[in-house]
């Protein structure tokens, strides 16, 4: 038997086996935290590739000195009176491996840091897209079991289950629940935040092109959790001007059976859309 | 007539379907067995008087160890039932309702009733054997601490088939839990199971820290104990600080649910975010509860199996001293999506990743204890080696989940999944296949198979691979946890398949284990010596198994590794010829602990379905066994000195 080499084998199976099943997975569909859409999701993924690579060389370092140590000192009949020496420790050599994973945590914390800051505010906008709406679009969320509305308090419209923002421009999500807590995210656009009832939590996101990103809960919520999916339809700016002056005029009143309607927990058929954000 | 007849076909679930149909017939025959076998073997009083009333730490550690693979084998049906269920998009093998309680059984089980009790398995097992003492500072609250365990894991799994089971994840947020979202007794069980077994984890902390401060042989100073009976020591005293936590968080929450408190509601003034922040308070120490003995355990297996002493042995120890102060401070990473603020996350997310460093630091110690040592790949050391890449996979992918922006997109998603499962199984899990091969022949006195071991390791740990290593790529497809389902269309199910194929070899692999144990009982090599691995320290030289007293006489250590020292230079484990025995003082066996857990388990049904008068029974049952142990004054006994030199002449020691 040959535990080194066995290892090394199957560590070849699973990855052979996980690239096939991601084979053709290019598709940003497929991997939106890996294809990020929007400012956000893109500095998000930065640090994610930043952390896997020096990650990745820790491993690369362990992996070697771990075989070389396994195969080398393996028990063989040919070493059988090899007596081991008594070894306490080696000061210089503990000094080493306590240095080295202090500068690694130090080269982590400071971008850590740094994106932590910047995620708070509202991401730049890029002049030559800034649309008419101003710099900033703010929309009210509202987790339900099981659904997502979203009221735009400027525009006085109401959307349940999908949201149409403007491409280019910061878009802050004011999220906050009704009863379970749930968590706001667009994989595409950028991490999650919680909506959490008597809670009014920030999260600032943004697309670069028009184009529909999926979103979904992540936090259980219940029974109907795994449904809670929704578009985010990223619109130019004059397709999201025209797409709120229609709506304005022809979608209907938000009446009080409707909201009732959406309040009660379960799922609904298909999204809905009110041109006014309390019930009438 | 009729109305009972309804409401005993709900509480007894028999409106469930086939599955609830199925438990409840196994649960049947398995009852219907045992009692049988019992009675036709007349076994009924040796297991009242070997087992159920017996105040020894091995005996004890054995109990546990028991109900741990049990465990095992419940929380892992439970987690093939779901990658059952996920295993391509559309399924409806479970629906919504009975995938959201297995996956909190699955959570709940495995956590707290099968790593718990592994690991407090062996803090039984070897603790006071390492030390060279006769037993721990408490056995009859060691007792009890088993009992309550014992109580709390069968309140747990009645659950699945009276009045059903738990839904709101083993994490269990408010306000989802409270009773306008989640009706039924389900979350009572949750609650009250978690807080009778926490009662008993309490008092196994103290009992061991007590232990280890109060009862080593002379000339054990602190700094000269085995690396597994310090892990225990600082295992013990986070315990300590963190289970209360968790006592409050979980009997808030119950006073909520049963009397219709405010503490976490949405309406009233509560806070849900409160009972996240005390869970994690508890809920991240403990993470380090279970994988500092494992710990313990690799440092015990590496050194023995490269024959050769542990390299660093201070440093090991200020290692996991910094881990245990860490621990404490780096809980809000469980939540950095709950908005608490850019230099909270930082504070955290940093604080979270120094705790790479002390780690890092035992990996390299481990690393080096093989290093020029003579590395023996027995079935034992097979999971320390596994354990190494495994684990690092795990805490390499942790660092990358501390930091805040990068987890807002990793939170709760299948990345995190593969985190913890790659931390939990190849650190705790591992650690305690490697302790059951370990000290299998110092607590049952047979071998467990050569072979076999390398099958079931090898067939558990690629089974392993193939089902978590995937997921962290499915976490970066979008895929959440606790989604029952999934549609087609995002490529997703491929790679789900795949996992649920290593989730079965996985099976395998355990099944292979248990027919291990069962052929190694048969036809497994006896160890007649006591000391099977040319072990280094104490445990490993008295008989196997040890007999009562463990030592007939206390013995007096001179360094690190006490064993070792004394077969290098020809001493007896019972110090020179011709020291005169003297009668062993031991406590008496008690059959009051499984009584009073009886009342608890009694008292726990009354608050889980709010049957008052049951509740009050117990907790006045509870009252009485504990004030009758106030008035018991033959609580020992002594070994007379014939008895001990029979033993020892049998062991040859004389």
């Amino acid at each position: 038997m040959k535990p080194s080499g066995r290892r090394v084998r199957s560590l070849f199976i699973i990855v052979g086996l996980s690239m096939l099943a991601l084979a053709g997975c290019d598709d940003p569909k497929y991997m939106p935290v890996l294809s990020p859409q929007g400012p956000v999701a893109r500095s998000e993924y930065y640090l994610i590739l930043y952390s896997f690579i020096v990650m990745l060389l820790v491993v690369l370092g362990v992996f070697v000195i771990y075989f070389y140590v396994i195969t080398k000192y393996r028990a063989r009949p040919e070493n059988k009176d090899y007596v081991p020496p008594e070894i306490e420790g080696n000061t210089k050599w503990e000094t080493i491996w306590t240095v080295i994973p202090i500068i690694i945590v130090i080269a982590l914390a400071i971008p850590t840091v740094a994106v932590t800051y910047k995620l708070v505010k509202p991401p730049k906008v890029e002049a030559a897209t800034t649309a008419a709406t101003g710099k900033s679009l703010t929309i009210d969320v509202i987790a339900e079991q099981w659904k997502w509305v979203f009221k735009y308090p400027a525009q006085n419209i109401e959307t349940v289950n999908y949201v149409n923002i403007p491409a280019g421009v910061p878009v802050n999500f004011e999220l906050t629940a009704s009863g379970p807590i749930n968590a706001f995210w667009v994989p595409a656009l950028g991490g999650m935040e919680y909506a959490m009832p008597g809670m009014n939590l920030k999260l600032w996101l943004e697309a670069d092109h028009p184009g529909t990103y999926q979103g979904r809960s992540g936090q259980y919520s219940g029974r109907g959790f795994a449904h809670m999916t929704f578009n985010v339809n990223a619109q130019t700016a004059a397709d999201f001007a025209k797409w709120v002056q229609t709506t304005q005029q022809t979608a209907p009143k938000l009446t009080q059976q409707a909201q009732d309607q959406i309040q009660k927990p379960g799922l609904l058929s298909k999204p809905l859309t009110f041109s006014s954000t309390e019930p009438q | 007539m009729n109305g009972f007849a309804n409401w005993a076909v709900h509480f007894f679930m028999l409106d469930e379907g086939p599955l609830i149909w199925l438990s409840d017939f196994l649960i049947g025959c398995a009852t219907i067995g045992i009692i049988v076998a019992l009675t036709y073997f007349k076994l009924w009083k040796w297991l009242w008087d070997n087992w159920l009333t017996t105040v020894d730490h091995k005996k004890i550690g054995i109990m546990y160890l028991i109900a741990a693979v049990l465990m095992l084998f419940r929380g892992g049906t439970d987690g093939l039932l779901m990658r059952a269920q996920l295993s391509w998009p559309n399924l409806h093998f479970l629906n919504a309702d009975h995938y959201d309680q297995i996956f909190t059984t699955h959570g709940t089980i495995m956590i707290l009733f099968m790593a718990m009790p592994a690991i407090i398995g062996f803090f039984n097992v070897a603790v006071p054997l390492q030390i060279g003492c006769r037993d721990v500072a408490f056995p009859y609250l060691n007792a009890i601490s088993f009992w309550l365990f014992f109580a709390a894991a069968l309140l747990f799994n009645l659950s699945f088939v009276v009045g059903g089971s738990p839904d709101g994840g083993w994490t269990s947020y408010p306000p989802y839990v409270e009773n306008v979202f989640d009706p039924g007794p389900g979350e009572n069980y949750f609650l009250v199971a978690l807080q009778i077994t926490g009662i008993g984890t309490i008092a196994t902390g103290v009992n061991f820290l007590i232990t280890i401060l109060r009862m080593r042989a002379p000339g054990m100073t602190m700094m000269r104990l085995p690396m597994f009976t310090w892990s225990v020591f600082i295992t013990s005293i986070i315990i300590v600080f963190a289970f209360p936590v968790l006592t409050v968080a979980l009997a808030l929450l119950l006073i909520d649910r049963d009397f219709g408190s405010h503490f976490f509601t949405v309406t009233g003034g509560g806070m849900p975010m409160q009972y996240i922040n005390l869970f994690w308070i508890w809920g991240h120490p403990e993470v380090y509860i279970v994988i500092l003995p494992a710990f313990g355990i690799f440092s015990e297996v590496v050194s023995t199996f490269s024959h050769k002493r542990l390299f660093g042995y201070s440093a090991m120890v200020v290692s996991m001293i910094a881990i245990a102060i860490l621990s404490f401070i780096v809980w809000v990473h469980h939540f950095f999506t709950m908005g608490a603020g850019p230099g909270v996350n930082s504070f955290f997310g940093v604080s979270t990743m120094a705790i790479a460093i002390p780690t890092g630091v035992k990996i390299f110690n481990w690393l080096f204890t093989m290093h020029k040592g003579r590395v023996e790949f027995t079935s034992a050391m097979l999971w320390a080696v596994g354990f190494i890449p495994n684990f690092l996979i795990g805490g390499l992918t942790g660092v990358m989940l501390a930091v805040p922006p990068a987890d807002y997109q990793y939170h709760n998603s299948y990345f995190l999944i593969a985190h913890f499962h790659y931390v939990l199984i190849g650190g705790t899990v591992f650690g305690v296949f490697a302790a059951i091969y370990y000290w299998w022949p110092k607590m049952f006195g047979v071998l467990l198979d050569e072979k076999l071991g390398r099958w079931h390791f090898w067939m558990f740990m690629i089974g392993f691979n193939i089902c978590f290593f995937p997921q962290f790529f499915l976490g970066f497809m979008g895929m959440q946890r606790r989604m029952y389902t999934y549609p087609a269309g995002y490529g997703w199910g491929i790679i789900n398949l795949i996992s649920t194929v290593g989730a079965v070899l996985m099976g395998v692999g355990f099944l292979i284990f248990v027919w291990n144990i069962l052929w190694s009982a048969r036809f497994g090599q006896r160890d007649t010596t006591g000391d099977p691995w040319d072990g280094r320290s104490l445990e490993w030289a008295t008989t196997s198994p040890a007999p009562e007293y463990n030592f007939a006489i206390i013995p007096t250590v001179k360094g690190r590794d006490a064993w070792w020292l004394m077969k290098k230079t020809g001493e007896s484990i019972n110090g020179p010829k011709g020291v005169p025995f003297r009668p062993i003082h031991m406590p008496n066996n008690s059959g009051r602990p499984i009584i009073m857990s009886l009342f608890f388990f009694i008292a726990g049904g009354g608050f889980i379905f709010q049957w008052w008068v049951l509740a009050i029974i117990g907790l006045l049952g509870v009252l009485v066994t504990m004030a009758q142990r106030s008035f018991e004054y033959h609580d020992h006994h002594y070994i007379p000195v014939e008895e001990i030199e029979k033993t020892e002449a049998a062991a040859g020691r004389l």
